[in-house]
């Protein structure tokens, strides 16, 4: 299996992100985090999705079904060019006066942010690529992870050219 | 100002839709009342189910935008069958659906189901419309998205409140969509390549389906045919597109298609798919399809192309515009790849006289297979054939003689047992001077039956043919190959008199089971004027044959011993 970024361009319309999600689902593609938000555009959405596919055919399928919606404006694959993947995490994890001296160090080591201390734990926050991610919390899951909330990963192409002109 | 229901109806007119089939009900009153008001046109069906197949029949038979209405709730979870019906096949529709009133919208209201939730796995397109400002607009974009490129159903849910409010209205006069451009044009080079390739080829293969049917490109492709003496299979979809005269055609091709069609798709060295979509019924064991060949794909839905079958040569585009392309490239090498091709074509004709469809005649009864071929017989070239689903829906695919396209309205794709009798009804309304025959069987028509009464109501003209053989034909024929026999719930022997049924819903009623009345019961029928039923007694066992079963190639074709 492999992983690509696309970066799909939609019509800001109520049911737009049904569309996209339902048409996933019945098409039984894999995805592996779907992320939408505002852009430069008011009536556009960004949605990027991180899809698993097995082959180059199926990643065709993906793109050329997700195409075929009429308020799909435009999809670009980010895996084929030059780009930046980022993904956001929160993660609460259980501190003791014991432990906590080691997570900051963890922290610090990670380049995170401890954004919320408690008696008993702390809450860190990490933008990154999604394989760092996975380093934090593997290395994290000594100290008795709580609580993970991850964005899903988005993505920009490196260089002046907008998707959109893509 | 006019309010939403009016603007609705106004719509309607200037997207010169001449009849519209529906239900009304709660939510749509006010579209109703308007309705009623401005003298539009409305079959009322009897039941929602079969207000969105008659539509569908109505856009097959005219290459127009179908309209249904029906009311939230019910009547609009009533239609999904014939939208999803409708997607499969690619048929034009708009269905206008009465939602609750704004305010009542996701409490679970009276009468409130979220059809744009249920319909969009089902629809190209759907739209909730909850501000009257937005109708005209979505009313416009609703009828190009449908009509254009691959054509689908597009469901409009409205609120009720929509159809009441007032506004300035204004039709626009053009569709401004950012992610969909409707029917485009390709690459001239793809059809320079596929060309090259044809000219390459040694034995080429056409393989045409519903899409050829769609862009009424039969024309176009029965000349190519015809100038360089290609063979030429189809899909249940493409049937008639390519006449049955023509010295080449083979005929439908798949899990009940003729013998040599399916050889020829195993043998050939380049398969040229126009308007296909690869479908499991077609392919058999799909990585063993044309094994040979080089596949060329001519199709205007981009994510059709690779999808079953992977595409050596693509060519993405409208038919339109591919097909009077190719053929023009094609004119001067014409003669030459005739010369090459007619031995092939020959040897694959003489292969399909020699098994051609056939079966076993019987003096005692009238087989199946022998009542197609008379229908066949008694109604004029440009007869519209309906079908319900089944056994019957094969034999009507592989012994009526179609010359001509868009004559066979069938649901390919979804399957749907009763369909038929309320798409006949849509095709006659759509057709009016020309016949419509219903083929449908003791099973499928149990299935909408209650639209004997809109027909008899509205005085439309159908033929209804009636296989009556006591059991689900199709059914029963794979619990005879693959389930030991075993018949579970197969066995119809229902006590409902068919003809006293059509004659209590105003329709006339005949029933023939001797061989030797067959051709006089079937004249009186096609000269009564106005509906008629014949329940035709056919034998409970006869199997449609060949057959390639599930999971295996073409070439594994269970031929039966019918000589």
């Amino acid at each position: 299996m492999k992983k690509y970024v696309l970066a799909v361009l939609v019509d800001n319309k109520p049911g737009v992100l049904t569309h996209v999600s339902g048409l996933i689902s019945r098409r039984a593609f894999n995805i592996e985090s779907i992320a939408a938000g505002y852009t430069e555009e008011a009536d556009v959405t960004r949605i990027n999705i991180v899809v698993s596919v097995d082959s180059q055919q199926e990643l065709e399928q993906v793109v050329n079904q997700l195409s075929k919606l009429i308020d799909v404006i435009k999809i670009v694959n980010l895996s084929e060019v030059d780009s930046i993947k980022r993904e956001l995490v929160l993660l609460k994890v259980k501190a003791t006066p014991a432990t906590r001296a080691d997570i900051s160090n963890v922290v610090n080591i990670f380049r995170a942010k401890i954004v919320d201390v408690s008696r008993e734990n702390v809450v860190i926050e990490l933008t990154g690529e999604q394989s760092k991610i996975d380093a934090l919390c593997e290395v994290l899951s000594d100290y008795e992870i709580v609580e993970i909330a991850r964005t899903g990963a988005i993505a920009l192409s490196r260089g002046p050219v907008a998707a959109k002109d893509m | 100002m006019i309010n939403g229901a009016q603007a609705v109806i106004e719509s309607l007119r200037k997207e010169d839709v001449d009849v519209v089939f529906g239900y009304p009900g709660g939510a749509v009153l006010t579209l109703y009342d308007e309705l009623y008001k401005m003298e539009f046109p409305h079959i009322l069906t009897k039941h929602e189910q079969g207000a969105v197949h008659a539509a569908d029949g109505y856009a097959r038979a005219t290459g127009k935008v179908g309209v249904c209405f029906a009311t939230s709730g019910p009547g609009a979870t009533n239609l999904v069958t014939g939208i999803a019906t409708a997607n499969m096949d690619s048929v034009p529709l708009v269905c206008i659906t009465g939602q609750v009133a704004n305010p009542f919208i996701g409490k679970d209201s009276f009468q409130e189901a979220d059809m744009c939730g249920i319909t969009t796995p089902i629809t190209k397109h759907n739209y909730l419309v909850k501000k009257v400002e937005d109708l005209p607009r979505i009313l416009k974009e609703a009828f190009f998205i449908a009509r254009t490129g691959r054509p689908g159903p597009v469901v409009i849910d409205v609120a009720k409140d929509v159809f009441a409010a007032e506004f300035e209205y204004e039709y626009p006069k053009t569709v401004n969509l950012r992610g969909y451009k409707g029917d485009f044009i390709g690459d001239e080079a793809d059809v320079e390549a596929a060309v090259k390739a044809l000219q390459q080829a040694e034995r080429p293969l056409f393989f045409v389906g519903g899409g050829a049917t769609i862009a009424d490109v039969a024309d176009s492709v029965t000349r190519i045919c015809q100038s360089t003496a290609m063979p030429v299979v189809m899909s249940l979809m493409g049937l008639g597109c390519v006449p049955d005269s023509y010295a080449g055609n083979l005929g439908m091709v798949g899990m009940h298609g003729a013998y040599a069609a399916n050889m020829a798709v195993m043998d050939c060295d380049l398969l040229v798919g126009i308007g296909v979509r690869f479908d499991d019924r077609v392919t058999g064991i799909v990585s063993q399809f044309a094994p040979k060949a080089k596949i060329i794909h001519f199709d205007v839905d981009p994510a059709e192309i690779n999808k079953n079958v992977a595409a050596d040569y693509r060519i993405c585009a409208d038919l339109r515009w591919s097909m009077p392309l190719f053929e023009k490239k094609l004119v001067m090498i014409a003669d030459a790849l005739k010369t090459r091709f007619s031995p092939w074509r020959d040897g694959l004709m003489a292969m399909h006289a020699e098994k051609p469809f056939t079966y076993k005649k019987d003096q005692n009864c009238i087989m199946p297979q022998q009542l197609i071929e008379k229908i066949s017989e008694l109604t004029p070239a440009d007869t519209l054939v309906v079908t319900d689903v089944g056994q019957h829906q094969m034999w009507t695919a592989q012994f009526y003689k179609f010359n001509k396209a868009r004559c066979l309205m069938t649901s390919g794709g979804l399957g749907t047992m009763g369909y038929g009798l309320p798409a006949a009804l849509g095709a006659k309304l759509g057709q009016r001077d020309r016949s419509v025959v219903l083929i449908t069987g003791d099973g499928s028509i149990m299935m909408n039956c209650q639209e004997f009464s809109t027909a008899a109501d509205y005085g439309i003209d159908i033929k209804v043919i009636v296989l009556h053989n006591h059991v689900l034909g199709m059914v029963s024929q794979w619990q005879r190959m693959f389930y030991g026999e075993r018949y579970s719930q197969s066995e119809l022997n229902g006590k409902t008199d068919f003809v006293k049924l059509a004659e209590a819903m105003g329709v006339k009623g005949l029933r023939v089971s001797e061989p030797e009345k067959l051709v006089s019961v079937l004249t009186e029928a096609f000269a009564h004027k106005g509906a008629v039923l014949v329940d035709v007694m056919v034998p409970s066992v006869e199997d449609v044959l060949p057959m390639v079963p599930g999971g295996r190639r073409l070439d594994q074709m269970v031929l039966g011993d019918v000589r």
